[in-house]
């Protein structure tokens, strides 16, 4: 199965990929109208910046999944390998939070709920959004 | 400072409207121009330190950025112009030698665009690329100039090494050390997909491109800088540099906060020293020196690489060139004076060496006049800026092309022409981890190997309406140039007729 991988070697930490999974999730138009009058959607993958290496952390859609196996009300679940949560489920207990371990499930404040990476799944046009805008060809979208 | 004479040279024109507050721009900027206000929740620009590189622009996700020139200007004066005016500012406040980077701006004449080509029309039928075969393999080296039979039939000629093009068209020289690893890297890897060669410039070569050896052209200038047998061996050919167009008769200077540990390793110097090419090789008075290394090259590598010399285009050039030939050196690289370079004084880049259309055109002839053409291979560079010019040096007497300029470019250069501040933030020429790191050779080589591979249609393409299916018949044939707005003079150098003619 296809999935989003980082190479830290060409991560440049410019945080592009944030901004346009933020604007790709976020439902508006285009990314000006995604933060639009201090909006601030919330990106479901996350740069870690260190000294030396920085990188993008998003789900991995990994073989444990312990979030969807942790969550109380049963908004995550697994189609065709891709753990996805249906937002009207979600409760925002954090249970899948604090269970994933990769620190790649992102809280919501705003809405209190969850958001997670699904693959761009909802708004696929080919790859994943942050794939498409990484400048540096850090992020891949691959069979691995 | 308190008194600041200069005027920032661009502008940051940003629109609020669009601007997200990202902070990409300022992240992406090795110059800091951009910076976020966290008071007023508003991204802000300190323009002084801009060169207009364009990466700011190129990353922004929202297209907020625009670079322009600085609108304010000293009062306006034709002769005391703009940048003169700044440049004497300048020295005024470092008492220094102005550097510059890249090929010179001025203006001055561009022959390629002064010439046009023939097409095919009736009587001689055009061809078509994608339907019929069409050459553009080129040989570089000595040409034999008989050929005999024995009496079984064999053919018997002389036989030296050479270099086998699959396009017209080779990287030239830039060492690492002027430009990235990832940046060698590209261009190692695009010259091996594409069939053709990239050179190494002066600065050796890194351990891990040994691998890429069928492909490289080992450079050994003034400076002798990772000279050594295995460096020798490695290549394909071995470039001695007399010369660059963007700096006839002037050396190289790498300072010292560039030579890290690789490149240290590489040149073989100690970290941390000024890495300085004399302008002279020490050891090169006469052509009869430069016969002296160019033997003793082949000799170091048992007779199986073929010795290239590079000139800069200079006034005399036509006589030199002649004795490179003479000098038994199997190819000869002409770098007009449009070249580009990492650094060079100012004036020097501004104001030394001759456009490389004149000096290919009358070397040709020369060498054709003295019965020594077929002796040496021509390969020209200096702002080889598309096909059309590809085509155009190959008709005026090239064997090949020598691009750099054009390469930087595919690979993300905009020319800013700052290579000398070591900031590049577009990884290209730089040596700090971090901005290296911008430049992924995936995707800096695939660039490269597309523009090439474009350039070889057009180059298909051009050769097909004139009537021509191999590079090897547009080779010297002025017949198919004519210039326009010429003078008598300029179309004798350049052999062609006027259009119309």
């Amino acid at each position: 199965m296809k999935k989003v991988y980082v190479n830290e070697d060409w991560c440049l930490a410019c945080h592009l990929c944030e901004y346009y999974c933020a604007a790709a999730n976020s439902g508006a138009a285009n990314m000006v109208a995604a933060f639009r009058n201090g909006k601030k959607p919330v990106s479901r993958i996350q740069v870690e910046e260190g000294d030396k290496v920085n990188f993008a952390v998003q789900c991995r859609h990994c073989d444990g999944k312990p979030c969807v196996r942790g969550c109380i009300a049963g908004a995550l679940s697994i189609v065709d390998g891709v753990v996805c949560c249906d937002e009207n489920k979600c409760v925002g207990c954090g249970t899948c939070v604090l269970s994933c371990p990769f620190g790649c499930v992102v809280f919501d404040e705003a809405n209190h709920r969850i958001q997670k990476c699904d693959l761009c799944l909802k708004n696929h046009d080919g790859e994943p959004a942050c794939v498409q805008g990484c400048p540096n060809k850090a992020i891949v979208f691959e069979e691995r | 400072m308190p008194v600041n004479y200069m005027n920032p040279l661009f502008e940051v024109v940003r629109d609020h409207d669009k601007c997200i507050k990202c902070r990409v721009c300022e992240r992406q900027c090795a110059n800091e121009v951009h910076k976020y206000d966290a008071e007023l929740d508003r991204m802000v620009s300190d323009e002084m330190t801009c060169v207009d590189c364009q990466r700011c622009v190129c990353l922004c996700p929202v297209n907020a950025l625009k670079i322009r020139p600085n609108e304010n200007r000293f009062r306006d004066n034709a002769n005391w112009n703009q940048q003169i005016m700044t440049e004497i500012y300048k020295q005024a406040d470092s008492g220094g030698v102005l550097l510059s980077a890249m090929g010179t701006p001025k203006e001055y004449p561009v022959y390629w665009d002064k010439i046009l080509l023939n097409a095919s029309q009736v009587t001689n039928p055009p061809i078509d690329p994608l339907r019929e075969p069409m050459e553009t393999k080129t040989f570089l080296g000595k040409k034999s100039q008989a050929i005999s039979y024995d009496e079984n039939g064999k053919a018997h000629y002389e036989k030296t090494p050479y270099l086998e093009l699959d396009v017209p068209i080779m990287f030239s020289a830039m060492s690492f050390g002027s430009i990235s690893k990832n940046a060698h890297e590209s261009l190692a890897r695009a010259a091996t997909e594409l069939g053709t060669y990239y050179n190494t410039g002066e600065g050796g070569l890194h351990e891990d491109f040994y691998k890429y050896g069928k492909n490289t052209i080992c450079q050994v200038a003034s400076g002798r800088f990772g000279v050594f047998k295995g460096y020798l061996d490695a290549g394909a050919a071995i470039e001695i540099k007399m010369g660059q167009g963007a700096k006839p008769g002037i050396g190289g200077h790498l300072p010292g906060m560039k030579i890290n540990d690789e490149i240290s390793k590489t040149r073989m110097i100690p970290k941390g020293t000024d890495a300085i090419s004399p302008a002279p090789h020490h050891d090169i008075y006469s052509i009869e020196d430069l016969r002296q290394l160019v033997f003793s090259l082949k000799e170091a590598t048992n007779w199986e690489k073929p010795v290239i010399v590079k000139i800069a285009a200079v006034h005399n050039v036509a006589a030199i060139a002649s004795g490179v030939a003479r000098s038994g050196a199997d190819i000869i690289a002409i770098d007009g004076f449009r070249g580009g370079t990492g650094a060079a004084p100012t004036r020097i880049r501004d104001n030394v060496g001759i456009p490389i259309e004149l000096a290919l055109a009358s070397v040709d002839s020369r060498l054709r006049d003295e019965g020594i053409r077929n002796d040496v291979s021509i390969v020209v560079g200096g702002s080889i800026r598309s096909a059309a010019d590809v085509v155009k040096a190959v008709a005026l007497g090239a064997d090949a092309c020598y691009i750099a300029t054009a390469a930087l470019l595919s690979m993300g250069c905009h020319l800013c022409r700052s290579c000398n501040t070591g900031k590049c933030n577009w990884g290209i020429a730089t040596q700090r981890a971090d901005l290296v790191k911008r430049l992924n050779p995936e995707v800096a080589s695939k660039r490269l190997v597309n523009l090439v591979t474009a350039w070889n249609h057009e180059i298909k393409e051009m050769m097909g309406g004139m009537g021509i299916n191999s590079i090897e018949a547009l080779r010297g044939n002025r017949l198919m140039l004519r210039g326009v707005g010429l003078n008598p003079k300029e179309l004798e150098i350049l052999g062609i007729q006027h259009a119309g003619e």
